[in-house]
């Protein structure tokens, strides 16, 4: 039996009903995923299909102006566009192994979503994706891709119209389909085992990174920063630099529009722990336990949980995590696109500010490496509603 | 014994069903909620499941969800549920069981919530969203108290995990008539059936069928070694109430039936 907690977080808080097909898919992580046909396939989907390695960029223009060397991991030059893909085809080709033959999931910005229906497609399995009905609206070309993927999108009513209201609807539908389906989980939360497999299938990016780094800068970085939703592109840059003490972990939480009291997506910072969605960890939530709304202007940020293990980080110190206000955050955007010519996510652009930020907490002459979890391309209608800020101040600690 | 499974044998003594309404706290409203759990003692009620609100209620379906919605909407707290129970207690002979998602029992605090239930005369929880293994600290507290922490069981649970939840296992069992939500459903599943029966061969506790049950016409399919000793009625009770009919009214029915 595998733990089912990180420190004192973590935990598989879901209905009986849920129990028998988690069981199953901590048997399949323990049986067949380390074996060698499924290590080989999965290994050839993610060099032939989604197009690993992805490189490791140095961005000589912003490393001038900062005073150190900044690497961009490149996610974003994944096939579908991020990181969702190394998890989606690792759980959909875990769930092919024993037996299932429909994915569910659930998707907020649909990055995940799109990852899941092409999974879904490469390897013959139907798909259903629950999406918000509010992100389904501000969403709507990720909802046309995963439909001529094949995918079936139904936009959910309930609750907040949010990311947390699919995840509800996923987890509702598998309880009723278990039997033909896996819910394949978006994200480094949620009931154990789905922490510990999604960092299993993501951790391939800190992995390639700290060998790249190796190679290319000829020592570790001094510092790994990936944004923090719920996690899942954080965790897996991080993964295998967990050893490495002289190596500092950053992760950045999503702070919404700054003003106090505002609603944000950083329960690291401003949350308290509980249980949402099957673990026990940080949260937004009122005194009485109900779960608070999340904003950012980045969907795939906007979520009031996070993985249990960035808790456990977080009290152990060996990772720490900061806040990027949404205007900084379309800052940093605009100052990738222009100083690299790279179009980073909103969601990439959190991390990425928090280091134009924040420079002289890093050491001069040093290695930053920025997870890049995803391109932009589907933040232009965002990135369009909110002007170009003319002056671009620093707030935090630089001059 | 526990209160909850003595007023499920004293109904089987009496050689009927017992019966369980489910209701959300607070609805259809605050003035109208302690009323209506007064009609459904007087029209037979055993045990009255009060349901906490939550804002991710994963395990039900849209008529307890948005019964939760509204009661949250209208400020109902676990809090006050507790305080205010504790004041009418006396009033009611049914057991009492509160039914909620952790996390708001978690937030309360387990040793407080342990204290209030006691203080307020709660026989037990039901907690849809704690499965065995991570039951151990809040079920040890509550067995202090002598408040039972009811299992639920499904169409989908071994025998080997059925046997897990029957080594501590007071008041009663909640088994789960179907694989799905909350929400009534107009036949009885198939599967229901050979549910009830490993049910029974595995527990020495009492039996309470629920999640859609509707009319007590669906039982009548199933054979002697698999019969409930209990029913749970939630959303078609809702549903009833919700429509402006009397809540004894749907009692009276499986009533009428015999059990």
């Amino acid at each position: 039996m595998m733990d089912r907690y990180f420190g004192d977080y973590g935990g598989c808080f879901v209905p009986e009903l849920l129990m028998p097909p988690l069981l199953e898919v901590e048997r399949a992580m323990e049986e067949i995923l380390p074996g060698p046909a499924f290590q080989r396939d999965l290994g050839e989907l993610l060099a032939d299909y989604a197009g690993r390695p992805t490189p490791l960029t140095r961005c000589p223009t912003l490393s001038e102006e900062l005073g150190f060397t900044l690497w961009l991991k490149r996610e974003d030059l994944l096939h579908t566009g991020a990181h969702k893909i190394n998890n989606t085809l690792g759980q959909a080709l875990l769930a092919k192994r024993i037996g299932k033959t429909r994915l569910v999931a659930e998707t907020g910005a649909g990055q995940h979503g799109v990852a899941t229906a092409s999974a879904a497609a490469r390897l013959g399995m139907d798909c259903v994706i629950y999406m918000g009905a509010e992100d389904v609206q501000r969403q709507a070309s990720n909802v046309h891709r995963m439909e001529m993927l094949g995918a079936r999108v139904h936009a959910v009513e309930g609750g907040t119209r949010t990311l947390k209201d699919a995840i509800n609807a996923a987890l509702r539908d598998w309880i009723a389909t278990q039997a033909t389906t896996h819910y394949c989980f978006g994200t480094a939360a949620g009931p154990h085992p789905f922490p510990t497999l999604v960092r299993t299938f993501q951790a391939v990016i800190g992995r390639e990174a700290r060998q790249q780094c190796m190679k290319k800068a000829g020592c570790l970085p001094d510092a790994v920063v990936a944004c923090v939703g719920g996690g899942s592109n954080a965790i897996g840059a991080f993964h295998a630099f967990r050893e490495d003490a002289e190596v500092s972990l950053i992760g950045v939480e999503a702070a919404g529009t700054g003003e106090p009291g505002c609603f944000n997506s950083a329960p690291l910072n401003l949350g308290s722990p509980g249980v949402l969605h099957g673990a026990y960890s940080m949260l937004l939530q009122n005194a009485d336990g109900q779960i608070e709304p999340s904003h950012s202007v980045s969907a795939g940020l906007d979520y009031p949980g996070v993985g249990p293990e960035h808790s456990h980080l977080k009290a152990t110190g060996r990772a720490t995590y900061g806040m990027v206000r949404d205007a900084r955050a379309l800052a940093a955007f605009h100052r990738l696109c222009r100083a690299e010519g790279i179009v980073p996510a909103l969601e990439s652009s959190h991390a990425l500010a928090y280091v134009l930020d924040h420079a002289n907490r890093f050491p001069a002459e040093g290695h930053v490496l920025v997870c890049l979890s995803g391109r932009g391309d589907k933040d232009l209608g965002i990135v369009e509603s909110h002007p170009l800020p003319d002056d671009d101040n620093q707030e935090g600690d630089r001059p | 014994m526990n209160t909850l499974e003595r007023r499920i044998r004293d109904a089987q003594g009496q050689g009927r069903l017992a019966l369980v309404p489910f209701l959300t706290a607070g609805f259809p409203d605050g003035e109208s909620f302690w009323p209506i759990l007064m009609e459904l003692e007087e029209n037979g009620a055993d045990i009255i499941e009060i349901g906490i609100p939550f804002s991710d209620p994963v395990a039900d379906g849209p008529v307890v969800e948005e019964a939760s919605r509204r009661a949250l909407a209208d400020g109902v707290t676990l809090r006050a549920v507790l305080d205010e129970l504790r004041q009418r207690r006396s009033f009611f002979k049914a057991g009492i069981v509160l039914m909620g998602y952790l996390n708001p029992f978690l937030q309360h605090g387990y040793e407080r919530l342990v204290a209030d239930a006691s203080a307020a005369g709660v026989d037990g929880f039901i907690v849809p969203d704690m499965p065995y293994e991570e039951s151990g600290a809040f079920k040890a507290m509550l067995a202090e108290a002598g408040i039972a922490l009811i299992p639920l069981v499904g169409p989908n649970t071994p025998r080997k995990r059925m046997e897990l939840y029957a080594r501590d296992c007071e008041g009663y069992v909640y088994v789960v008539s179907v694989m799905g939500t909350t929400g009534e459903r107009a036949a009885l599943p198939p599967e229901a059936a050979a549910t009830l029966r490993l049910a029974h061969e595995v527990f020495d506790r009492p039996l309470a069928l629920g999640f859609g049950l509707k009319h007590p016409a669906q039982l009548a399919g199933l054979g002697p070694k698999e019969r409930p000793e209990a029913a749970v009625f939630g959303s078609a009770l809702l549903r009833h109430i919700d429509a402006g009919r009397p809540a004894g009214e749907f009692l009276q029915q499986w009533r009428a039936a015999g059990g």
